[in-house]
């Protein structure tokens, strides 16, 4: 055991760690709101709430049909996203041609329905999940003790980060989807059929908010306002990063997670704003955010 | 949104919808004034101040919603703060509660100018997300520092005597400053909305870029109306301090935001009167719905949602379009 600035080793590793598994899943939410905002047009307000579905999801399957983390982490998210299509082609599809606000206004009443019915049957404290088996205990690094389940978590969301980077920005579908983005009409007049795409968009982007919450569920605990939480500092992490770039989101959600990692070692008090600090040093210097265009 | 407000200048057919709204309005005003010097005989006078106090607030949120096109998602955080300064002015300082309500209300000017000249320097959706996020920042804040009280929050504020002479803690005495305070508030919004300041500030709902381009800094427009809509949800939540005696972690928290955008949208965004109509209802539907529980959140959501999807337009503006008046 060694000392940095006056911080034993292990407890600044392992901060930097929780830092890390934090900046996974805001990577994974800004993500997913970056990747329905190009299409939608709409800040999916209700993006936290869906988090909080999925994990909710995968308690469920457990408790009730004995479905373990591994199919969960595949079921749940396909069960939410299967909900977010309902919500698009009941609810949201009739929103494009109004102002953003509308879509604003509609997802966060969808949340506060979301957040309210799993308090009335969960109530507010947490439900435990247990670390699935294959992955519970750890390895000692030697400078620090490292639990295999959070190792599993920062290499899953970086995976799955970098494949939706992948499929968005190198293939044909990709491409489509960019193309929608810039000029819907156009693309449909190349026999696209664009406003499927932009369901299957939105079932998308929730599904990623399902399964960053299925990953969530054995770290914290499985709660009703886990969602609401920790969508408004992902808002934070958007107007840091801009919605514009896909690898700047992921590169903006772990590196806001470690700064705060890091705050919370040298200046615990400081460690529930940092985030928003940064925001408004960023939104001082650089108006447009750090991969943002103008507007 | 859909309304566009007649210039009656330019356009002499226009005129008549505009003599007409603006009878239509004085009517209005009228019965709602008439109302609410009734009202305290009729039901409890403590209900009708908070409704008040959350009324001003609603009209000042509409102001910048309404009038400049602005999705304010954190105006907790003036209507909080105001009413935490306010509380501890009048408690630990002894502040009589003119001077409560007036340290309340410069607080909501204050961190609305901090909070404004961030949030103006970005546009739409963003806008919506900054101001959510300085208002989670600060909440940080009421939740660490001593003197809000933590989850405790101010409690036993003093209601104190006002200039010295009126004794506050009679209820009748209490609700006169309250309606004093609102509807000092309302015709002050009035007042604005139809100044030359607030017919620029409708132009750059409408089309800020054509706003520019007429020579309008429509960003410093922008920071003067978002500056006195925190001003006056600031003399809001001042004013509920004292009325309730209590500041809290409530007022300054998310949900807070959200129910004032609730109570706009439900009487309707961008109308004179929406505002106050959502407040009662919105606070009256609490009161009614405080046995269900939880499930009071589930209800707002669906109000919500279906305030979006069936009627855009709330309360006001159905009623006005049956009534075939031009907003």
């Amino acid at each position: 055991m060694f000392e940095i600035f006056g911080v034993p080793s292990n407890a600044l590793f392992g901060q930097l760690l929780i830092g890390l598994i934090n900046g996974s899943f805001y990577a994974l939410l800004s993500l997913g709101l970056a990747v329905i905002f190009g299409m939608l047009n709409i800040i999916n307000f209700s993006h936290g709430a869906q988090y909080m579905l999925g994990a909710f999801v995968a308690y469920l399957l457990l408790q009730f049909s004995g479905i373990g983390y591994w199919p969960a982490l595949i079921l749940a998210p396909v069960i939410v996203g299967i909900t977010g299509i309902i919500v698009e082609r009941t609810m949201l599809q009739w929103l494009y041609k109004l102002d953003h606000l509308y879509g604003l206004l509609l997802t966060f009443g969808l949340a506060l329905i979301f957040e309210g019915v799993a308090r009335n049957f969960f109530g507010s404290a947490g439900l435990p999940y247990v670390v699935p088996e294959s992955l519970q205990g750890g390895r000692n690094l030697g400078f620090m003790f490292l639990p295999n389940y959070r190792a599993w978590v920062i290499v899953a969301s970086l995976t799955v980060c970098f494949g939706t980077w992948f499929v968005i920005e190198r293939t044909r579908l990709g491409a489509y989807l960019r193309a929608a983005t810039e000029n819907p009409q156009l693309v449909r007049a190349f026999g696209i059929n664009v406003p499927r795409m932009i369901t299957l968009t939105y079932g998308f982007g929730v599904a990623l908010a399902a399964f960053a919450g299925v990953m969530a569920a054995p770290i914290y605990n499985v709660s009703p306002q886990m969602g609401s939480e920790l969508i408004i500092v992902v808002f934070a992490v958007v107007v840091i990063g801009g919605m514009g770039s896909i690898l700047g989101a992921i590169v903006t959600g772990f590196g806001l997670g470690v700064i705060e990692g890091l705050t919370k070692v040298f200046f615990p008090e400081a460690s529930n704003t940092v985030i928003f600090v940064i925001m408004a040093i960023v939104l001082l210097v650089r108006p447009a955010g750090l991969f943002g265009r103008r507007g | 949104m859909e309304q566009r407000i007649a210039d009656p200048v330019a356009d002499p057919a226009a005129q008549k919808p505009s003599a007409l709204r603006r009878q239509s309005e004085t009517i209005a005003f009228v019965v709602m004034v008439a109302a609410l010097i009734v009202a305290p005989f009729f039901t409890y006078p403590l209900f009708l101040m908070q409704a008040m106090c959350f009324a001003l607030f609603a009209c000042a949120f509409n102001l910048l919603i309404g009038y400049v096109g602005l999705l304010s998602f954190g105006h907790a955080l003036y209507f909080g703060w105001a009413s935490y300064l306010a509380a501890y002015s009048a408690k630990a300082w002894g502040f009589p509660p003119e001077l409560a309500i007036l340290t309340g209300t410069a607080t909501g000017a204050i961190l609305g100018l901090l909070a404004g000249s961030l949030a103006i320097r970005r546009q739409g959706i963003y806008f919506a997300m900054i101001t959510l996020a300085l208002a989670q920042m600060m909440y940080f804040f009421a939740l660490q520092a001593k003197f809000t009280g933590g989850e405790d929050g101010i409690q036993a504020v003093p209601r104190g005597h006002l200039f010295g002479l009126f004794d506050l803690r009679s209820e009748m005495n209490m609700y006169i400053v309250v309606l004093v305070v609102f509807l000092g508030g309302f015709l002050f919004i009035y007042r604005i909305i139809h100044s030359p300041f607030g017919e620029v500030l409708k132009a750059i709902r409408e089309n800020e870029t054509r706003a520019i381009s007429l020579g309008y800094k429509t960003d410093r427009y922008k920071l003067v109306a978002f500056v006195l809509s925190a001003t006056l949800a600031g003399a809001a939540g001042a004013t509920k301090a004292i009325v309730l005696q209590l500041a809290s972690l409530t007022d300054v928290n998310w949900p807070m935001s959200g129910e004032v955008v609730l109570m706009t949208l439900v009487g309707g965004l961008g109308t004179i009167f929406g505002p106050v109509v959502g407040s009662f209802v919105i606070l009256l539907m609490q009161y009614k719905l405080s046995i269900v529980g939880e499930w009071v959140l589930v209800i707002q959501g669906i109000i919500f949602v279906s305030c979006v999807l069936l009627f855009r337009r709330g309360i006001i503006g159905e009623l006005a379009n049956k009534l075939r008046i031009r907003l």
